[in-house]
């Protein structure tokens, strides 16, 4: 008999002073609830994070490599996009 | 303040039945590490560990200081033969398989909550202290536990099986958490612990909810058949954890990093 295996699942932590969660890793558990409680023991055990969400990795959908050029060359040439070219007055301070 | 009227000695022997419950379930959940039937469980064995003896430290080190004899929680860990210890034999039965491990925990974890957060209100501020730091390691470990408990419970048949054979071999050791002797009894009249028989009423609808939704069934049998670990009188298995757990500092006395 070939043993089960968990699930695998995604990890995001919001930090101490951070914002947004960010992907910090993955882990295997058989649901989110314990999903949870895994994360809490793997990847907060340094006072990491204030907050933790799970997601199943099979509900990640991933852009494809080779797509890779298509998707992302054509952004290449267009440094008019960057707001770069506009003069802040002074009135304004920093931004 | 202690109250004037206890002695230190019984404050010392009731502050070594907490550090030692501490220590020496955090030394038998520390042999999984490396042996848990999943990554994220063995990390998880691993903090509960070291969160234990963490608890022990901190214990140890108040009970030395009411001691006043010179000696340091090192020297009560690692100093102390069996008869000395005062924790219950509940914690220091082999860990089994996992079942029997977590049903453990369960069944310790529901009393060690309780207690603490009892203790969180005691009037000595140097244990309701501790007790505060403990007590919140100790709700995550009961959550995990009782987690486990009815998973593994109200699982496969086989999961099933064996937790129910965990709760029947461990039920006769339970009932030694609540007997009170007179060190109980004295440190309840000062005001610096519960009774024993509140935290034991806690401890039972915790207990008969999980077991409920675990599907698993309250042995009908005596809880309270094998007791004396607070007082001294222990397992076989005691002796063994304490050659593991203390040979370098007999071999090598005062070996520091």
């Amino acid at each position: 008999m070939s043993k089960k295996e968990w699930p695998l699942w995604e990890v995001f932590i919001r930090g101490q002073h951070g914002l947004n969660h960010r992907h910090v890793g993955s882990l295997h558990a058989p649901d989110a609830e314990m999903a949870i409680n895994h994360a809490r023991d793997v990847y907060t055990r340094r006072k990491e994070g204030v907050s933790i969400w799970v997601v199943p990795s099979a509900q990640i959908t991933a852009s494809s490599p080779s797509e890779k050029g298509a998707l992302f060359d054509p952004a290449e040439s267009k440094v008019y996009r960057h707001p770069t070219f506009y003069d802040i007055p002074d009135e304004v301070g920093h931004m | 303040m202690v109250a004037l009227d206890l002695d230190r000695q019984t404050l010392f022997d009731w502050l070594l039945r907490l550090g030692d419950n501490a220590l020496i379930l955090g030394h038998r959940t520390s042999e999984w590490c490396g042996h848990g039937p999943a990554l994220e469980e063995d990390i998880a064995l691993a903090n509960t560990a070291l969160d234990l003896i963490g608890h022990c430290q901190m214990w140890y080190t108040l009970a030395a200081e009411v001691e006043g004899k010179g000696r340091t929680a090192d020297n009560l860990a690692y100093l102390r033969d069996a008869i000395q210890f005062k924790n219950v034999k509940l914690v220091e039965l082999p860990n089994g398989d996992i079942g029997q491990t977590m049903m453990r925990e369960f069944l310790f974890n529901a009393f060690h909550f309780e207690l603490l957060t009892a203790l969180t209100g005691s009037t000595d501020p140097k244990v309701s202290e501790i007790a505060a730091k403990a007590v919140k390691e100790v709700a995550y470990q009961l959550d995990r536990a009782s987690d486990l408990v009815v998973r593994l419970g109200d699982g496969t048949e086989e999961s099933h099986r064996r937790m129910q054979a965990a709760l029947d071999y461990l039920w006769p050791y339970v009932g030694e958490m609540f007997l009170a002797d007179a060190t109980d009894d004295a440190l309840a009249e000062a005001g610096i612990a519960p009774r024993l028989t509140d935290i034991q009423t806690k401890w039972e609808a915790i207990v008969s909810d999980t077991l409920d939704e675990a599907t698993l069934t309250r042995p009908d049998r005596r809880p309270d058949v094998h007791t004396g670990g607070k007082q001294g009188r222990h397992t076989e298995h005691l002796g063994y954890i304490l050659a593991e757990m203390q040979f370098l500092q007999r071999a090598y006395p005062g070996a520091e990093w």
